[in-house]
């Protein structure tokens, strides 16, 4: 830590153009030393989706009957809800960062000004705090990922795609974060996110399958980034590997770039005024 | 909506210095005037999340995984409709839930960061009044936020309308249970990450396990003791039996007086913390 630690001073006290991932690099950095000494808090954002794991998977699961069809596969409904968890674990540890915590970093602690007055460009700090994001989002869905195997819902090897998976997740949304966070004015604004995170976790398949719907309404849904992400997940979890997952690393793909693009300019905006 | 002189507008409850007759209403009510008057700038905001909150888990769970568990025929829902079981449950739940959102941030925020309490305080006013005031205007929003799910669960059908009106008050009985403790502690509270943690480790685990979504039958037998014996079990016990008419003089009494000694025991340990906190 000590020759991280040095490096990052060094190269601050340099001033000059760098490149945009190494300047992000020290983002990276800063977020990491922050977080060595509040890393149970991470923890924490592992036990919110055990809970609904265990209670909605394990107790619903017993109203919904133990095989139930999905799909063309016989699975339990435990083993059906865990990897729409996954997904939306790694959806929440991304964006609560460059939400919650970036907000605060703006509007509380002044933290970016401090940032300004170093060599690092706004478009450094977007992209760092974006790399940041997704490292967490991606810590934190191992760590359920873990307790998920622990109760015997992996069913296939596949199941660790979900970790680049998660990765892939946590860019789109960490990025959409960073735009939605550029907007906001107040705390009292960040209950327009809750209304539109609440209804997607709802509704985007991840307690039941499309087929509950109207067709009108699964066109819907399925244009929705978290029916994506599920069905990033879900498929290898449940052992279906095929190349219709390329249809979800596409869309988040484009969701991200397009999304990191536009926060990386609006970012550039709050900071330089 | 000046903010200079004007006589018109006296602060709410206020005495005016030259006034003779003493039309003072009694303080706990000028506490109670003070949140109202701040809730006048925030109340649209609220209604949002209290009728689409509600709305969206009804429309998920109730209708969407309704589906799948009404396909499964547990044995465990009688022969009930999975909308018709679920959505009392989630009325206590949301009470639960809107008592914290009302209770524990506001009152850590009045009594640190912003201060309104302290301020009211070096007034007058004593603690136990400025709490009975809050608490009155928490039990309103707990009972608004109740009516507003109520509305759109009779017109989803999920509630007989007769049944609602019953619903209503035990709602609100079972959001002061949590209202009154929860501000009684957190006016001792010193660090805002306390108010989350309570939140994600008591709250959301009492949500997730007291049989919101499920029967509490369903879990083993050492569990199912031990939820049994936590608060927000009775408050669903309570609202689920009224609404699917299954209650019974027994457990109805002894889910009340669980509710009741509990919303009592918050209102004396919080006459007691409040004026040790403000008055310390």
């Amino acid at each position: 830590m000590t020759a991280t630690t040095s490096t990052t001073t060094a190269n601050a006290a340099v001033p000059g153009p760098e490149g945009l991932l190494a300047g992000a690099r020290h983002m990276v950095e800063r977020n990491l030393m922050i977080y060595r000494h509040t890393w149970y808090l991470l923890l924490a954002e592992v036990f919110e989706p055990v809970l609904y794991l265990l209670s909605v998977g394990v107790g619903i699961g017993e109203l919904v009957g133990h095989t139930t069809r999905f799909g063309d596969a016989q699975v339990s409904y435990s083993a059906f809800v865990a990897p729409a968890l996954l997904a939306t674990t790694a959806m929440n540890g991304a964006m609560n960062e460059t939400t919650f915590n970036l907000f605060a970093k703006l509007k509380l602690n002044r933290t970016y000004d401090a940032i300004q007055a170093t060599p690092m460009s706004p478009r450094q700090i977007a992209f760092g705090e974006a790399m940041w994001a997704v490292v967490r989002g991606t810590l934190i869905t191992v760590g359920f990922l873990i307790v998920v195997s622990v109760l015997g819902l992996a069913h296939s090897p596949a199941i660790l795609l979900v970790i680049p998976g998660a990765a892939l997740i946590g860019f789109a949304f960490c990025s959409v974060g960073l735009v939605v966070v550029s907007y906001l004015r107040t705390w009292q604004d960040f209950q327009f996110i809750q209304l539109a995170m609440l209804p997607m976790f709802l509704f985007a398949t991840t307690f039941y399958p499309l087929g509950v719907y109207p067709r009108w309404l699964q066109i819907v849904v399925e244009c929705l980034p978290l029916y994506q992400s599920i069905e990033l997940v879900r498929g290898p979890s449940l052992g279906h590997l095929g190349a219709d997952l390329l249809v979800p690393v596409a869309y988040l793909l484009l969701l991200g770039a397009f999304a990191l693009r536009w926060a990386a300019a609006r970012i550039a905006i709050l900071l330089v005024h | 909506m000046s903010l200079t002189s004007s006589p018109a507008a006296p602060p709410l409850g206020g005495a005016r210095p030259g006034a003779a007759a003493p039309r003072v209403p009694p303080p706990a009510l000028r506490e109670f005037g003070y949140w109202l008057h701040r809730y006048r700038r925030t109340w649209r905001g609220t209604v949002v999340v209290s009728v689409a909150n509600p709305l969206l888990f009804l429309a998920a769970m109730g209708a969407g995984l309704g589906k799948l568990v009404n396909q499964g025929g547990s044995d465990y829902l009688h022969g009930t409709p999975y909308l018709h079981f679920f959505a009392p449950g989630l009325l206590a739940a949301a009470a639960m839930q809107n008592a914290f959102v009302d209770s524990a941030g506001p009152v850590f925020q009045s009594t640190r960061a912003r201060g309104n309490y302290r301020a009211a305080a070096a007034t007058p006013m004593r603690p136990s009044d400025i709490f009975a005031g809050h608490l009155l205007f928490m039990a309103m929003r707990v009972a608004s936020g109740a009516l507003a799910f109520l509305l759109v669960a009779t017109v989803a059908g999920a509630v007989p309308w007769e049944r609602s009106l019953l619903l209503l008050p035990v709602a609100t009985l079972v959001g002061c249970a949590f209202a009154a403790p929860l501000a009684a502690w957190a006016v001792t509270v010193t660090q805002f990450t306390r108010i989350n943690g309570v939140f994600r480790f008591v709250l959301l685990p009492l949500y997730m396990f007291s049989g919101t979504f499920y029967s509490p039958d369903q879990l083993p037998g050492w569990l199912h003791a031990v939820v049994m014996a936590t608060p927000l079990y009775h408050g669903i016990q309570l609202c689920r039996s009224i609404a699917l008419s299954t209650a019974s003089a027994g457990p109805t009494t002894v889910h009340l007086l669980y509710l009741v000694a509990m919303a009592t025991a918050g209102v004396l340990i919080g006459r007691r913390t409040y004026t040790r906190h403000l008055h310390g």
